[in-house]
């Protein structure tokens, strides 16, 4: 990891600057989330300034700077699930988990995140959890669904326990 | 050979080398699928796969795999069929029987009865709500029946993983016929005499922005799609790139010929990955079929496509702030005077276009411009997908020619408002658009009509509100989106937008002032006027459009303190309706403030000086005895 990392991915652009959006989506696909140590890097090897690097991570919205949960919860706040209800969702998660959106609880368990509308309109309002979309979600529905994640070590011990 | 682990595809591919070699190709695949007796066709849209239909699928394979029958069937992922109220959908052809809200236990009946008997499963079919007629095919049904398809014709036929569906349905025969019979001068004349306008939102003549980056000077010539589908309430294009990603390719194909184009890129949002997928193995069955690469159909023309995916910026989908993307950068949009169609990107003349344009153009190929003119209005031709959701009965996807009423829309296909509430407005072109009331429900939609009408057509979100939406509130929601993105390169947008943010929410607290629509009218006409890309000169409009139309609404917040349509917290209180309350106490142990009490099976009442408005009595009374007042 680390260097050898980045050189494989920036030989698959064939070191072409003008890929850093790509490049950069493929290195947070192997951390999760962006590290400072490899932006560095990335701007060495790619003989790119860290201020442009930055710039572009900051930029846009899929970019993380810092490590996400176990889980990614995300919600949707496109117009047909704000008209639905999705803001008083996004409230409850919040309220009791002591988050914000874009944030992840102190134990890791999840991140949330608030998306724009994730073009499942018809279905609103829709929260994703781990990839699988979830329809007509309901404060009471969606504290349900995030209260029945569990953390990976907790699932260890208990297959350990039985 | 190869196998898709996703469709379980089993096919040998090879290059194609001539229009003739291609047709006889067809000819062989037809062939080798006339033998298939019956076809289920399981969709995998958005909508119908969060209800589970990819879980359908792979029983209907299992059950294919198992049965044995005398004779052959198969089961198949096929993209939207539009209807996503009622999913999950399947059809069973070659009868075209269309069952709906199909479950796990469904599909042996489907299979048993349908698939092998040949008979009909009354019980899943669609019930017309009003006449309580049951519908056997998608033409039966009213969602259907006024809608014209042109680029959801093949939808909910095609496997979007497996390239022989797309040739059989005559696929890539309108490359063939660009390359073979027509030229580069002959396919812009065509789409010119189509009529088709941009679908992205801005309705620029297609024809005309391919001339202009023809005859750009430079070696280096790009075409690009964007399919970086920003605006919330539209899924249009996910649709398209999903269901159907050859015809998006196709398209591009010819399109870069008739520009004298060597590079194409696919602009993908980065919330869609199944697209990406989609597309993805699209364009690689398309290049070892050699629709794509060097020498194309055996011609002299070379043309390749990449596909990058969107970093979630909403800005992204103005042209210039998406050309920047692709070359690494902040997608910040740059002033208009410098036209792409010369200087785009790399500084090279670019050509870009909307997926939904792209996808018309195989068909404008095939069936001649003149057809395609011959559809919708005066100055918008063709049709347009739209979006229908929100407070409507019938959600989902629906393509219509230009020029259908918004009453058609609404009601006809939508089947009106859901729940029996009153119609309000419907908003269209996303946070570019605005809020057309009641009264303008007869205009015509098409690009010029819903300017006048101080909304725009947009990239086809078609949002219906209800009594119960407060177009305070949803103008709110807007320019609170537009304030998170964006991107900040020009004064007029960036400091624009939370100012008129911030009059907004005062208005929607009950703080507004006398003089605070002139305020918004001013600052709405600044934006309008002074910023650099269209998302900031069109930013205002949701603000603009619902005071054009609900002045009174606004002056209820401003003047009476007061939210007509209950959404605005502190504008309204609830209130307990002691003819209905049981007495239950949910509410009383619920409310965060104890400002509920009463005794057990005693209408309760709230202290109205405690309450903070929260609403967790409303939300959590079984008996809906709890009112906003």
């Amino acid at each position: 990891m680390g260097k050898e990392l980045i050189a494989e991915i920036i030989s698959w652009y064939e070191g072409d600057a003008g890929m850093l959006i790509p490049i950069m989506q493929d290195l947070q696909a192997e951390h999760g989330y962006l590290p400072a140590e490899q932006l560095r890097n990335l701007s060495k090897m790619l003989e790119v300034p860290l201020s442009r690097i930055y710039q572009v991570a900051t930029f846009y919205a899929s970019f993380r700077l810092t490590p996400k949960g176990q889980h990614e919860v995300t919600l949707c706040m496109g117009t047909v699930c704000y008209l639905k209800g999705a803001p008083r969702i996004s409230e409850v998660i919040c309220e009791e988990y002591g988050i914000k959106p874009g944030s992840t609880t102190t134990d890791k368990l999840f991140t949330l995140q608030a998306v724009n509308c994730v073009g499942a309109c018809a279905l609103a309002p829709v929260m994703i959890i781990d990839g699988k979309y979830y329809d007509g979600v309901t404060p009471e529905s969606a504290l349900k669904m995030i209260s029945d994640l569990t953390l990976k070590e907790e699932v260890a011990e208990q297959e350990a326990g039985t | 050979m190869s196998v898709d682990s996703n469709s379980r595809v089993v096919t040998s591919r090879r290059m194609i080398r001539s229009p003739e070699e291609l047709e006889r190709v067809r000819e062989e695949v037809r062939k080798r699928r006339s033998s298939v007796a019956r076809s289920v066709r399981v969709c995998i849209g958005t909508g119908c796969a969060a209800k589970g239909s990819r879980k359908l699928y792979e029983l209907f394979y299992e059950a294919v795999e198992e049965s044995g029958a005398e004779v052959q069937v198969e089961a198949k992922c096929v993209g939207c069929h539009g209807f996503c109220e009622r999913g999950p959908i399947v059809v069973i052809q070659p009868e075209n029987i269309f069952y709906q809200g199909v479950e796990e236990p469904d599909v042996g009946e489907i299979f048993r009865e349908t698939v092998i008997g040949g008979r009909v499963v009354e019980r899943l079919l669609y019930e017309d709500p009003g006449t309580g007629k049951k519908a056997r095919t998608e033409e039966e049904i009213s969602f259907y029946r006024v809608q014209e398809r042109i680029v959801l014709a093949e939808n909910g036929s095609i496997d979007p993983t497996d390239i022989e569906d797309y040739l059989c349905m005559g696929g890539y025969g309108a490359l063939a016929k660009a390359l073979n019979e027509m030229g580069p001068e002959e396919i812009i004349s065509e789409v010119e005499k189509s009529g088709l306008r941009g679908r992205g939102g801005g309705g620029f003549p297609t024809a005309r922005k391919w001339r202009s980056c023809r005859e750009a000077e430079g070696d280096m010539k790009y075409v690009i799609c964007n399919g970086d589908e920003g605006d919330p309430g539209a899924f249009m294009d996910r649709s398209i790139m999903e269901g159907n990603p050859h015809s998006v390719i196709e398209g591009m194909i010819i399109g870069a010929y008739a520009i004298g184009a060597a590079q194409g890129y696919l602009y993908v949002r980065n919330e869609y990955p199944l697209a990406v997928e989609h597309l993805r193995r699209a364009i690689e069955q398309t290049r070892e079929m050699g629709f794509l690469g060097e020498g194309i159909l055996g011609s002299s023309f070379s043309f390749d496509i990449k596909i990058n995916r969107g970093g979630g910026a909403f800005v992204c989908g103005e042209s210039t702030a998406l050309m920047a993307s692709l070359e690494g950068l902040a997608g910040e949009p740059r002033a208009k005077y410098v036209h792409t169609v010369e200087h785009g990107l790399h500084d090279r003349p670019t050509n870009l276009n909307n997926v939904e344009t792209w996808a018309n153009i195989p068909a404008i190929i095939n069936r001649g411009g003149e057809w395609f003119g011959s559809i919708g209005t005066e100055g918008s031709k063709g049709t347009k997908v739209f979006s229908l959701v929100g407070k409507i009965v019938n959600t989902g996807l629906v393509e219509v020619p230009m020029g259908m009423t918004l009453r058609q829309i609404v009601n006809e296909i939508g089947g009106g408002v859901k729940g029996g509430k009153a119609f309000k407005a419907v908003q269209t072109g996303g946070p570019s658009g605005g809020c057309i009331p009641a009264e303008h429900l007869d205009a015509r939609v098409d690009f010029d009509e819903l300017t006048k009408l101080g909304s725009m057509m947009g990239s086809g979100g078609m949002i219906v509100m209800d009594e119960d939406t407060c177009m305070v509130n949803i103008a709110k929601y807007f320019l609170g989106f537009l304030k998170d993105e964006s991107c900040g390169k020009c004064t007029p947008c960036r400091e624009g937008i939370p100012q008129m943010l911030y009059i907004l929410e005062r208005i929607a607290r009950g703080e507004g002032e006398e003089g605070d629509l002139t305020k918004l009218e001013v600052l709405g006409q600044l934006l309008s006027e002074a910023s650099l890309c269209a998302l900031g000169k069109t930013a205002a409009n949701p603000v603009l459009s619902t005071i054009r139309y609900f002045r009174g609404e606004y002056e209820e917040h401003i003047a009476e303190r007061r939210c007509p349509a209950k959404e605005c917290r502190g504008l309204f209180y609830y209130d307990i309706n002691t003819e209905v309350c049981t007495g239950c106490g949910i509410c009383r142990k619920n409310c965060p403030l104890d400002a509920i009490t009463g005794e057990r099976k005693s209408p309760h009442l709230i202290d109205q000086e405690q309450c903070t408005k929260c609403g967790t009595c409303f939300e959590k009374c079984p008996f809906t005895a709890i009112m906003k007042v």
